[in-house]
């Protein structure tokens, strides 16, 4: 397993508002910036991270580094842990009874399971788009304006704006102005899913993470939010689990695979982080056996 | 891609033709199917025969007297007695449950479900509602007696038999579909997809904000159908008002309950009847004008009460069900 790089000034560039931080030099929309990907801000810091569910140990032994702007895949077989992973990300984890992680966990170099911090705030920075779509049975209109209506917008017209910025990086503005206050249930499964997305980037969050986003959803769907997750992490920093690897070979800068392995304390399976690179070198030059296994389709 | 068009053999068509063939009669299945249909008919039959005895028996005192009959006051004669008091006793009976069961009730099913810790201290808790909702009525009477009508006085001034109030009554009616309303709105609130809950977090919203915006509109529906059957079933019991205290023979001059006042606040401190009592008081008579027709005729007021707030549950809940699906 390859260590993580952590960059030398990485954690030290926090903003007050990250989504507002300038492009690297020379940086191009939609390409990834050239050069050393470890100059990039180190945007969420995972040290030695268990996560427990009761007593069982779901996941063990997460090192990795999300960089900004970058996308980030979570790649592995079902029950590895990826999406226990991700949650800790944005403390979805909290509304799990039982669920406890152990370890590092830190965002732009501050603890997230510090004692001060509102998980609330959190999700506030750190948005969620979960694998099965899931608008709220309210119109289109109302499904996006409603974070930033609960965070005190409350202006018709900044809201209008919103909305429309909002559904227009989401790659759905075009298809839904005229119906904006139809219900967002009447959509189709490619079109709910980025309702949710602009829902998600309303509150201009600082990262995006997303659950299987287009495992509900029919290839033509997929590509859409694949070439829209190109667009749109210029903005935002993007960590995604797919159980798609050639999804995450298009589409990510960085890629983590998990495994599951027989866990010594139960006959329960735990998962497990077998290897964290650049993209390229996990799906050309792996440097563990499992994931080499996993990428050529002999497992998983 | 092109397609080749290969003519089967004729005996193959026909001995595929002849396995395709439905000759098997699914005898057992028949014979269940009919089962059902008889259950249904024979519940339906015992409805129609109940409702058909009532309406038979009653319908001529309403062409008789018309709505004399529901202004009327509890009387001796059977020519004379209308339903009125019993009618005023049932609306305040209805609006203590609006007015305390359902604010305490839901509000405590919103506790349980949406803050309450999981641990045993709630599971205890949560059962014991579930055995409160299953206890006999009397009991509840035997409670209502207790504490609102001799602990309490009723709420009045009043002594002796007079504590018996209208409103020692309401309350123990209240206490006593409490559980049924609490269970209701759990299971409402239960029945809210997690992923609702999900995508509310998700964005940043409390847990109050995920309460109000995505938790109580879903279960909304929910839990106005219990909301009304809870007052449906108020409305029905007579046990408990019995052994709290409800008046069977005359309510004549004693205060209260007198047509036209229906509403009037003096009714909570006086002696009460209601719709049940009335009947089951009625049908014990030996006049036949009192023990059959008026009977039947003060039934009729009562199924028409329960039709409509029936039918009214059933409307409201297709409407929320409607916008929230639209």
């Amino acid at each position: 397993m390859t260590e993580p790089t952590t960059a030398t000034d990485g954690t030290a560039t926090v903003t007050d508002a990250p989504s507002d931080d300038p492009l690297p030099q020379g940086t191009e929309i939609g390409v990834h910036p050239q050069g050393d990907p470890a100059e990039l801000p180190v945007v969420f810091e995972v040290r030695d991270l268990s996560v427990f569910y009761g007593d069982f140990r779901a996941v063990r032994d997460v090192n990795l580094d999300v960089r900004q702007h970058e996308i980030t895949a979570f790649i592995g077989p079902s029950g590895c842990g990826k999406t226990t992973v991700l949650r800790c990300l944005d403390r979805m984890n909290d509304l799990i009874p039982g669920a406890r992680p152990e370890g590092v966990v830190n965002y732009h170099g501050v603890s997230l399971y510090g004692p001060k911090v509102d998980p609330v705030e959190v999700r506030r920075r750190i948005g969620m788009v979960f694998q099965k779509p899931n608008p709220f049975p309210k119109s289109i209109y109302d499904n996006v304006a409603y974070g930033p209506r609960l965070h005190g917008r409350r202006r018709r017209g900044d809201m209008d704006a919103i909305v429309e910025e909002s559904l227009t990086k989401a790659a759905l503005w075009d298809e839904v102005k005229d119906r904006l206050k139809e219900s967002a249930m009447g959509l189709s499964g490619g079109q709910q899913q980025r309702v949710c997305i602009a829902r998600a980037i309303a509150t201009k969050p600082d990262v995006l993470l997303m659950d299987e986003p287009c495992s509900a959803l029919d290839p033509i769907a997929t590509a859409r939010i694949e070439d829209l997750m190109q667009e749109i992490k210029s903005e935002f920093t993007i960590v995604i689990v797919t159980h798609n690897m050639q999804q995450a070979a298009r589409v990510s800068d960085a890629t983590a695979f998990f495994s599951t392995e027989v866990n010594p304390e139960s006959d329960r399976r735990t998962g497990v982080l077998i290897e964290f690179d650049r993209t390229e070198t996990i799906f050309s030059n792996p440097s563990d056996e499992r994931t080499e296994n996993y990428i050529t389709g002999r497992f998983g | 891609m092109a397609l080749t068009t290969v003519s089967s053999t004729a005996a193959v068509e026909g001995s595929v033709a002849q396995a395709l063939r439905g000759e098997r009669v699914d005898l057992r299945g028949r014979i269940f199917e009919l089962f059902l249909l008889g259950s249904l008919f024979v519940s339906l039959l015992i409805l129609a025969v109940l409702i058909g005895r009532i309406v038979a028996d009653g319908a001529s005192v309403y062409s008789d007297r018309g709505v004399d009959f529901l202004e009327g006051r509890l009387s001796s004669d059977p020519a004379r007695a209308g339903i009125s008091q019993g009618i005023t006793g049932s609306i305040w009976i209805a609006l203590g449950v609006v007015v305390i069961s359902l604010p305490l009730g839901i509000a405590a099913a919103i506790y349980l479900e949406e803050y309450a810790p999981r641990n045993r201290v709630t599971n205890l808790i949560e059962l014991n509602i579930r055995n409160l909702a299953g206890v006999p009525s009397v009991v509840y009477g035997l409670l209502g007696l207790a504490i609102f009508v001799n602990a309490l006085n009723g709420f009045s001034n009043n002594d002796g038999a007079s504590r018996a109030t209208l409103a020692a009554a309401s309350v123990t009616l209240a206490v006593l579909v409490l559980p049924v309303v609490i269970i209701t709105t759990s299971e409402a609130i239960r029945a809210v997809p997690a992923a609702l809950r999900e995508g509310a977090y998700g964005v940043g919203a409390t847990r109050w904000e995920v309460i109000r915006t995505q938790v109580l509109p879903y279960a909304a529906p929910g839990i106005f159908t219990g909301a009304l059957l809870s007052i449906a079933r108020a409305v029905g019991e007579a046990a408990p008002l019995i052994v709290v205290g409800a008046v069977t023979g005359l309510l004549g001059g004693s205060g209260g309950l007198a047509p036209g006042d229906v509403l009037d606040p003096d009714n909570l401190t006086s002696r009460f009847t209601a719709m049940p009592i009335v009947v089951t008081s009625w049908a014990k008579q030996p006049e036949e004008l009192f023990k059959i027709n008026n009977a039947a005729a003060a039934i009729m007021g009562m199924l028409v009460f329960v039709l409509v707030v029936n039918s009214l549950a059933i409307v409201l809940r297709n409407r929320f069900e409607k916008k929230r699906s639209s």
